[in-house]
């Protein structure tokens, strides 16, 4: 898959032959189809070049309201979205857990009905349970989009890393992609062999036997407790944070001994291709998944994908709230 | 209290512990069966000419639910819980004592007797705790609890998780002749776990609980009942490791018995989806090669039992995300049609083999009268129509509760009436025939 066209075009041109995503929701890569993905990749690339604009400012979204309802910590996230959200001049809200009613026992379903009756056109969710963002499709009239819940997805997220991909290497399908790191608690593990199979990347999963999860043979991925296995030849290693704060009993007896396991170091670098790039979602434990060489070094493209990240969300907002609405991005 | 006799003629009969399978007419005077056979005497009884296709049984009896009263009722009460058990077409019922407080004392048992008299449906069987409040510390006055009425102990909803527990409980109900119903759950390996641990929780994000979970403890409570000759009930049994455990006691003449609900015979976790109102129960729905071993041991006799555990919640508490909601669904008014339509329909079983599941053998293990019609017994009788089509219906159950997966389906195999101490205590309006059995009382 290479960046089509539209990359060089604008986005009234992309408009004009847009039919848009299949769903009015993002709740996860499973349910997008590969054209889906497409589109949203190929219109983040005429996103993206917003950002360099003297005004990064478009009016495609003006009008519209979006609530930014975040209810397990975020930085990046939460902050990708609010400026993509204002770049495309959405009126905007974020509401944090622990300034919501939740905290005075109200549940998810009625906070979002709530909101609900003050019609916003988007709500982005952020939740710890998986499938948060599933039981509130019947409830809302309004786009919901995953940032994130529990173990399960975080599309954004995957779609951002597959367009730091293509950007570095202008194609996805036959890269070998590993990724290393906590696969049981990892929604970006989820959501990402879901886009990655979608558009034919050869992916790899590594990481302590504890952390990978029952049944993964049906994921359709290639699995390994080797890291130097995982690494060799890779084009892509995408390292995933030790989540710490989702694990409950025993999954590995120190983070020196992980660290020496299966952290990314230059050394364990030189098995893979001479132009790989190394990834991160974030926020990175330096010294636990990877070594602060690694992080910081040349094949690092882990601040492209925040970059990228604003880009992403401003694709998707713009396909699910502001197809057919006045503003273009001119 | 007399009253008119009846005779149900020519229907064909059920009753495996007497080996009968014919047509023949039985005879119900004084709540109790007084003669049966071919062409016996009339003289002044009413007569039920019992419609062709209709199958006279041994009234069913459920070892497992939960009527949630006292503490809960706006779940479920013993009077909604006794009218569900009747349209499902149970005489019978054994209610769990995770109540609250938990039926640990003999005040809680006879309050639970009062209310099911007071409702006077189905008969209620209470269930004592094993240990005080079921927290696993302190062994309940099991010899007071039996002689209140309770026929059996469990910490369900907990599992026994002490080895010693379970091993001096098993001692000590050896002396009354009634079972430990565990509910087998390793804790440890339970942990946070919402569904069953393999691809499809995975895929899902949801946090999984293996087999072994509960087959670890099956293994433990076999070897501990083989060494206090105590009896062990498995309680809701759903991993082919559980069952292969049990075989394996069984063979050794271990007193173990088990049960399956419908739901584990007959979903499994590729049907999981983020609906805790249809998905979420414990133990969770398992893999194909767990359902299929569920259909092979209620098939060959090593299952003993069909029980719901049925287990009714408020909707607001299931309109919640996967991890928060309660565990559980409910059972009572679907399991003999799901039985019907999956075991008998489909070549699974008997309808002899059916009965002993869902009448003969839950008396048996309880040591409670009925599965049985021969003259002197209660006149306790379930009437099916096992190839009658019926639509289960959420929105008319007699139960509080609409928590179950099965809204909606077609189903081959309908209850047609319940029958308890003679009285017609339900005919299902929605098939043709049942209402022959709406006959005049007193």
């Amino acid at each position: 898959m290479t960046p089509s066209e539209t990359t060089t075009t604008s986005v009234r041109a992309l408009d004009e032959g847009t039919k848009g995503l299949r769903s009015k929701h993002l709740l996860g890569i499973e349910e997008l189809s590969r054209e889906d993905i497409v589109l949203i990749l190929d219109t983040a690339e005429a996103m993206k070049e917003i950002g360099t604009r003297r005004i990064k400012k478009v009016p495609t979204l003006r009008g519209k309201t979006v609530v930014n309802l975040f209810l397990e910590p975020s930085t990046r996230t939460r902050t990708s979205f609010e400026i993509a959200e204002k770049r495309l001049s959405a009126d905007t809200l974020t509401m944090a857990g622990s300034n919501s009613s939740m905290l005075k026992g109200e549940t998810l379903v009625d906070t979002v009905r709530n909101l609900e009756a003050m019609t916003p056109d988007v709500i982005v969710l952020r939740h710890g349970s998986s499938g948060a963002c599933h039981l509130l499709v019947d409830v809302c009239d309004a786009s919901i989009i995953n940032a994130g819940d529990g173990m399960h997805e975080h599309p954004t997220q995957a779609l951002l890393d597959a367009f730091t991909i293509r950007q570095h290497k202008n194609h996805i399908d036959g890269l070998k992609v590993a990724i290393i790191g906590d696969l049981l608690h990892s929604r970006v593990f989820r959501s990402n062999i879901s886009l990655l199979k979608a558009v034919g990347a050869d992916v790899w999963a590594c990481g302590p036997r504890p952390l990978i999860p029952l049944g993964i043979d049906r994921f359709g991925v290639r699995v390994t407790t080797s890291v130097e296995e995982a690494v060799e030849d890779a084009d892509v290693v995408m390292v995933l944070r030790v989540q710490l704060e989702r694990m409950r009993g025993h999954f590995f007896p120190s983070l020196r001994e992980y660290f020496s396991l299966y952290g990314v170091t230059p050394e364990r670098m030189q098995r893979a291709k001479s132009d790989s790039i190394i990834m991160h979602p974030g926020p990175i434990n330096r010294g636990v998944e990877i070594a602060s060489e690694v992080a910081d070094g040349p094949y690092s493209v882990i601040l492209d994908q925040v970059a990228n990240g604003v880009a992403i969300r401003m694709a998707v907002l713009y396909l699910l709230a502001g197809l057919g609405a006045e503003g273009d991005i001119q | 209290m007399s009253s008119r006799a009846v005779v149900l003629k020519g229907g064909r009969v059920i009753d495996p512990r007497q080996g009968i399978d014919s047509c023949i007419d039985v005879r119900l005077e004084d709540g109790l069966v007084s003669a049966l056979g071919q062409e016996i005497p009339v003289d002044d009884a009413f007569v039920v000419a019992v419609p062709a296709g209709f199958v006279v049984c041994p009234g069913f009896i459920d070892m497992h639910v939960h009527f949630r009263e006292p503490g809960q009722e706006y779940k479920e009460t013993i009077a909604s819980g006794v009218a569900a058990a009747v349209a499902g077409g149970f005489v019978a019922a054994a209610c769990m004592p995770n109540t609250d407080p938990v039926n640990d004392h003999v005040g809680v048992t006879e309050e639970i007797l009062k209310r099911a008299a007071e409702a006077s449906l189905a008969k209620v069987y209470p269930i004592g705790a094993v240990s005080l409040g079921s927290n696993g510390e302190q062994m309940t006055e099991i010899r007071a609890l039996h002689s209140a009425g309770c026929v059996g102990v469990s910490d369900d909803g907990h599992p026994i998780a002490s080895a010693l527990m379970m091993r001096r409980a098993l001692e000590y109900v050896s002396m009354f002749d009634i079972p430990v119903i565990n509910h087998c759950e390793e804790p440890s390996l339970k942990g946070d776990g919402v569904a069953h641990e393999g691809y499809r929780a995975n895929a899902l994000g949801l946090r999984g609980i293996p087999g072994e979970c509960e087959s670890i403890m099956v293994e433990r409570d076999v070897s501990l009942s083989e060494l206090t000759g105590g009896s062990v009930h498995v309680a809701h049994m759903s991993a082919r490791q559980s069952l292969r455990a049990v075989r394996s006691g069984k063979d050794r003449d271990v007193k173990v018995t088990c049960e399956v609900t419908p739901h584990h015979f007959i979903l499994t976790d590729d049907d999981l989806e983020y609906d805790p109102n249809r998905f979420k129960m414990n133990p969770p729905l398992r893999a194909v090669a767990d359902r299929d071993e569920m259909l092979n041991g209620l098939a060959d006799g090593s299952i003993d039992a069909i029980a719901t555990d049925h287990a009714p919640h408020h909707a607001d508490e299931k309109v919640k995300e996967f991890a928060e909601a309660p565990f559980g669904i409910i059972g009572l008014e679907t399991a003999v049609s799901l039985s019907l339509d999956r075991l008998v329909n489909r070549g699974v079983l008997s309808l002899t083999r059916l009965v002993e599941l869902l009448a003969s053998n839950p008396a048996r293990i309880l040591g409670i009268p009925g599965g049985r019609l021969a003259p002197g017994d209660a006149a306790d009788i379930t009437v099916i129509a096992p190839d009658v089509t019926v639509e289960v219906e959420a929105e008319r159950f007699r139960s509080k509760a609409r928590n179950t997966p099965f809204d909606g389906w077609q189903l081959r195999g309908a209850v047609a009436a319940t029958i308890v101490d003679g009285r017609v205590v339900y005919t299902n309006e929605s098939i043709a025939g049942a209402a022959t059995f709406a006959w005049p009382s007193s």
